[in-house]
């Protein structure tokens, strides 16, 4: 008999420098509040993060990989879209 | 002096040891979590009381003023030397023993580490302050097992229920109050361990209502580990735990 796992959940830390969260893995939990003290202990014991997110995986909806050339390979000729052709000044961080 | 006892030795000695034997209790769970993520939770925790135990144990050894540092304390005193609450040295048993012996200490640690914030003795008050934010987390993790095993399947009601009746008598222990208590009352620098009970009383209420527990009927309350006596089982742990540092005096690595 398979052995029932509790649901998978991704998890999200923002550090501490860090402007938004990224995600750095995922984890099971019963349930909301166990994820997110099972991501505590799991992703912020080396003082990682100043603030979680747990999302259920079930709940993220992704690109499928069939779809990639469709999605993304258009964007490779698009040279122009990046910010380069002009200087920023020093004062703008974070572009 | 003479007779006189060295009453701020003896209660960092039971605030080092409580951590300490805890803290070596849970690290048995290394590689034992009923999941991974329990694991780490469990020895997490675990760390944390061993940190504890090191800044308790190294103001003992100061209060001592006998040349014992924190590892002379820690693993060269035998069974009866050793100050620590019967409850914290009760074995692992099942997970579910496990979170009610951790509950019970939470609900304890969290009243004591804040009366002892506003300990007279700087030192004291600084350890506590750091050890506050522990136990608070300490409290949530276990308090948040309690509810979900009480009230989870009948098996792991009654599995949990019977954990409580087994180890609430042990919970003497934190309350015990004696010359050394009395002391480090009067003087400012320690807590009074029978004004923790209101809260601790407080917290397993509220706890057992919610996760659909009961709390046993009043049982004599088992005491003497202030005392230096203990049950068979800290023989065993010390024995696993102090073996290498008795084999190899002072190695390093």
């Amino acid at each position: 008999m398979e052995k029932q796992q509790w649901p998978l959940w991704e998890i999200f830390i923002r550090s501490r420098q860090g402007l938004s969260h990224r995600h750095v893995g995922s984890l099971h939990a019963a349930d909301a509040e166990m994820a997110i003290e099972n991501a505590r202990d799991v992703y912020t014991r080396r003082q990682e993060g100043v603030s979680i997110w747990a999302v259920p995986a079930s709940e993220i909806t992704a690109s499928s990989p069939d779809e990639k050339d469709v999605m993304f390979d258009p964007a490779d000729d698009k040279v122009y879209r990046h910010p380069t052709f002009y200087d920023l000044p020093d004062e703008v961080k974070n572009m | 002096m003479g007779a006189t006892m060295n009453a701020r030795f003896e209660y960092l000695l039971r605030l080092g040891d409580d951590a300490l034997i805890l803290g070596q209790m849970l690290g048995l769970w290394t590689g034992h979590g009923p999941v991974l993520e329990e694991d780490i939770a469990l020895t997490n925790i675990g760390l944390d009381q061993i940190g504890q135990a090191r800044a308790w144990l190294t103001l003992a050894g100061k209060a001592e003023d006998a040349g014992r540092d924190e590892d002379k304390l820690a693993f060269f005193r035998d069974q009866a030397d050793f100050r620590n609450a019967q409850l914290c040295e009760r074995p692992n048993g099942h997970f579910g023993d496990t979170i009610v012996r951790q509950f019970l200490f939470d609900a304890y640690a969290v009243p004591l580490h804040a009366a002892l914030s506003s300990s007279s003795d700087p030192e004291i008050a600084a350890i506590a302050r750091k050890s506050a934010k522990e136990s608070a987390y300490h409290l949530r993790h276990s308090r948040a097992w309690m509810l979900r095993l009480g009230d989870g399947t009948e098996e792991s009601h009654d599995k949990v229920q019977q954990s409580l009746n087994d180890l609430l008598p042990y919970a003497g222990d934190l309350f015990y109050a004696d010359a050394v208590t009395a002391q480090a009352t009067a003087e400012g620098w320690g807590a009074d361990p029978t004004a923790l009970r209101a809260p601790w009383t407080t917290e397993l209420d509220s706890t057992l209502a919610a996760a659909g527990l009961e709390r046993p009927p009043a049982v004599p309350e088992q005491t003497g580990g202030r005392e230096g006596r203990h049950t068979e089982q800290l023989s065993f742990l010390l024995a696993e735990m102090q073996v290498l540092p008795r084999t190899y005096p002072d190695a390093q690595w």
